[in-house]
C-alpha cells in the first residue's frame, strides 16, 4: 500500500515537476509536442477535480443532513439550488434534454442565473460597503504613529479616486493619489510579489522533491 | 457619559443609515461629476484605438456577479470599443460564473449593434453612406453586422485556470472545440488568422482575483503578446508593479476605471450614451467623502475623549 499511496504519487510529481521545468528551456518540437499532450490530459484531469468538487460538497451537505446538524435546512437549500441549476442547464422544452443551446439566453438557466444569482452574490457583495464604512467608524483611530499615517493616505486616496474629490480638493489631488498608487504602496507590493515569488519556488521545489507531501492527503503514514 | 462618548457609541445603524442615503440619492438625482481620465486608462484606449481592422483582441472575464457592478461596465465598454473598430474579439472565462454573465454581456452588446446597423441602413436619412462612414462596411439584406464565428467567438468557461491560458498557448480550436453555443471553433473563420496567443495582437483580463498575474506568468511572458488588466478598486494596487514593469500596459481600476473607459468610448463617438459607472461614479463619491468625514470626526472624538480622559486623571 505503501507503494501506491507514496512512492508511486512522489516519483509522479518528480517526474512531471521536472520535465515542465526543463521543457521551458528546450525549445525542441519533440519536447514540445509531449509538453502539449501533457496540457491536455491536465486540461483533462482538471475536468474531472469538477467533478471531484461538487461529489465533495454534496456529500458534505448530505452528511449535515443526515446528522440533523444545527441549521441543517440551509443544506437542503444547497441541494434544491444544485439541482435546480442543472437540471435547467441540461433541459429545455425546445430543445430536450442536454443541448447546448439550452444555457443560452431566454433559457430557464440563463433566467436563474440573472435574476437569482447574480442579485444575490452582488446583495452579499454590496454589505460590504456598510460593515466597511461602520468599522472604519468604529476603529480606524489615530492611536500610534503608523495608524495615523495609513489614515491620512486612506483618505487621500479615498477622495483622490472620485470625481467630488477633484471639484473640493482640485486637480492635484489626483495627481497626488497616483503618486501614491505608483510610488510608496507599489514599493510595497512589489515587496510582498517578490516575497511571494521566493515562496512559490520553495514550496514548487518541496513538491518536486517529496519533502511537501500534504498534498497527497492528510492522516498517519 | 460625555458627548465624545456617545459619539463613539452611536448606534451602527445611523451609520447603515446614512450609507443607505448616500448611495439611493444619487441614483435617484444624478449630479454629473466631472470625470478625469488616468493615464492607465488612456493608455489602454489608445493602443486598442490604433489597432487596424480585423486585429486579433482577447478578453477574458474573470470575474463572478459579485463584482459585476464594477467590472461588468467595464467588460461592455470595452466590447463598444472593439466592434466600433471591427476588431476580431474571442471572449473566454476562467472563473465557472463568469461563464453565464459574459453570454449576456456579448449576446446584449452585439445585439445593440446588430439593432442599430439596421435601423441606420433602413433610415432614409442615413442610409448606406452614412453606415459605411459610421461602421466601414454594408452588409445587404438581412445579414448582421456582428456575426459569431467572424467578428467575434465565446468560448465560455474551461476549468483549468493556469492550464487554460497554457492549452490556448497551443492552440485555441483544441482547447475550445466548441464555442459555448456548440459550435464548432475549427469551422469559424476568426481562428483562420488566430491559431494561438501568439497571434494575439492584444489581451485584456477583467479580473476580480489574481487571475492578471497567471495571465502575465503563463500568457504573456511565454507568447509574447501585449495586455491590459481591469479589475476591482480593491485589488487595483496589486497591480501597479506590473504596470510600471510594463508588463501590463495599461490599468482600469473599479468603478472609477470602468467611468474613464465608458468617456473615452462615447468622447471618441463609438457609443451615444454614458453607461452605468458613470451614473454609479455620483454615488460613489458620495460614500467616499461621507466616509472621509467619518472617520476625520470620529478622531476628533477619540482625541476629544483622550485629552478629557488625561485631564481627569
Amino acid at each position: 500500500m505503501n507503494l501506491l499511496k507514496k512512492q508511486i504519487p512522489i516519483t509522479i510529481a518528480f517526474l512531471t515537476g521536472i520535465f515542465m521545468w526543463w521543457q521551458y528551456y528546450i525549445p525542441h518540437h519533440s519536447i514540445q509536442n509531449i509538453y502539449n499532450i501533457m496540457i491536455s490530459w491536465e486540461l483533462i484531469i482538471a475536468g474531472f477535480a469538477l467533478v471531484v468538487g461538487i461529489y465533495s460538497l454534496l456529500h458534505h451537505h448530505a452528511n449535515k443532513i443526515r446528522r440533523k446538524t444545527p441549521q441543517w435546512g440551509f443544506s437542503v437549500v444547497v441541494y434544491i439550488a444544485m439541482f435546480a441549476m442543472v437540471i435547467n442547464g441540461f433541459y429545455s422544452k425546445q430543445n430536450g434534454f442536454g443541448d447546448p443551446q439550452n444555457i443560452l439566453m431566454g433559457g430557464n438557466f440563463q433566467w436563474m442565473f440573472n435574476y437569482i444569482q447574480v442579485p444575490m452574490q452582488a446583495t452579499m457583495f454590496s454589505l460590504l460597503a456598510f460593515y466597511i464604512v461602520s468599522a472604519a467608524y468604529r476603529s480606524f483611530r489615530a492611536r500610534t504613529k503608523e495608524a495615523t499615517i495609513l489614515l491620512i493616505t486612506a483618505v487621500i486616496v479615498m477622495m483622490g479616486r472620485v470625481p467630488l474629490g477633484e471639484v473640493i480638493f482640485g486637480p492635484k489631488l489626483p495627481e497626488f493619489t497616483e503618486w501614491i498608487l505608483k510610488t510608496p504602496s507599489m514599493a510595497a507590493q512589489r515587496g510582498i510579489l517578490l516575497g511571494v515569488g521566493l515562496a512559490i519556488v520553495a514550496t514548487s521545489l518541496r513538491i518536486i522533491f517529496g519533502i511537501e507531501r500534504t498534498y497527497m492527503g492528510g492522516g498517519a503514514d | 457619559m460625555t458627548f465624545f462618548d456617545k459619539m463613539l457609541k452611536i448606534d451602527r445603524r445611523w451609520i447603515y443609515l446614512l450609507v443607505a442615503l448616500a448611495v439611493i440619492i444619487p441614483l435617484l438625482n444624478p449630479i454629473g461629476l466631472p470625470i478625469t481620465i488616468t493615464e492607465p486608462a488612456q493608455d489602454i484606449f489608445d493602443y486598442m484605438d490604433k489597432l487596424p481592422e480585423g486585429a486579433n483582441v482577447l478578453i477574458a472575464i474573470d470575474f463572478d456577479p459579485s463584482s459585476k457592478p464594477e467590472l461588468d461596465p467595464m467588460l461592455r465598454a470595452l466590447f463598444r470599443h472593439c466592434f466600433s473598430k471591427r476588431l476580431h474579439m474571442v471572449v473566454v472565462t476562467l472563473w465557472p460564473a463568469g461563464a453565464a454573465l459574459g453570454e449576456d454581456a456579448v449576446a446584449t452588446v452585439v445585439g445593440e449593434f446588430n439593432s442599430f446597423y439596421k435601423e441606420e441602413l433602413a433610415d432614409p436619412d442615413k442610409g448606406s453612406a452614412f453606415v459605411q462612414e459610421k461602421y466601414g462596411v454594408v452588409k445587404e439584406g438581412d445579414e448582421d453586422y456582428l456575426v459569431s464565428g467572424v467578428d467575434y467567438s465565446y468560448l465560455g468557461f474551461k476549468p483549468g485556470s493556469a492550464l487554460v491560458v497554457l492549452g490556448l498557448g497551443d492552440s485555441f480550436t483544441k482547447t475550445y472545440p466548441t464555442d459555448y453555443s456548440g459550435n464548432q471553433t475549427t469551422n469559424q473563420e476568426i481562428f483562420k488568422n488566430l491559431k494561438s496567443l501568439s497571434d494575439l495582437d492584444f489581451m485584456m483580463d477583467i479580473a476580480a482575483g489574481a487571475t492578471v498575474e497567471m495571465w502575465i506568468t503563463y500568457g504573456k511572458e511565454r507568447f509574447k503578446f501585449d495586455m491590459g488588466a481591469g479589475c476591482t478598486a480593491v485589488s487595483a494596487t496589486q497591480y501597479y508593479p506590473f504596470l510600471n514593469s510594463g508588463q501590463i500596459l495599461g490599468l482600469l481600476g473599479g468603478l472609477k476605471g470602468a467611468a474613464e473607459y465608458e468617456k473615452m468610448v462615447l468622447t471618441a463617438g463609438y457609443w451615444h450614451k454614458p453607461g452605468p459607472a458613470t451614473q454609479g461614479m455620483d454615488a460613489q463619491s458620495i460614500v467616499h467623502t461621507m466616509t472621509a468625514i467619518i472617520v476625520i470626526f470620529t478622531n476628533i472624538f477619540f482625541l476629544m475623549q483622550r485629552t478629557r480622559r488625561k485631564e481627569e486623571e
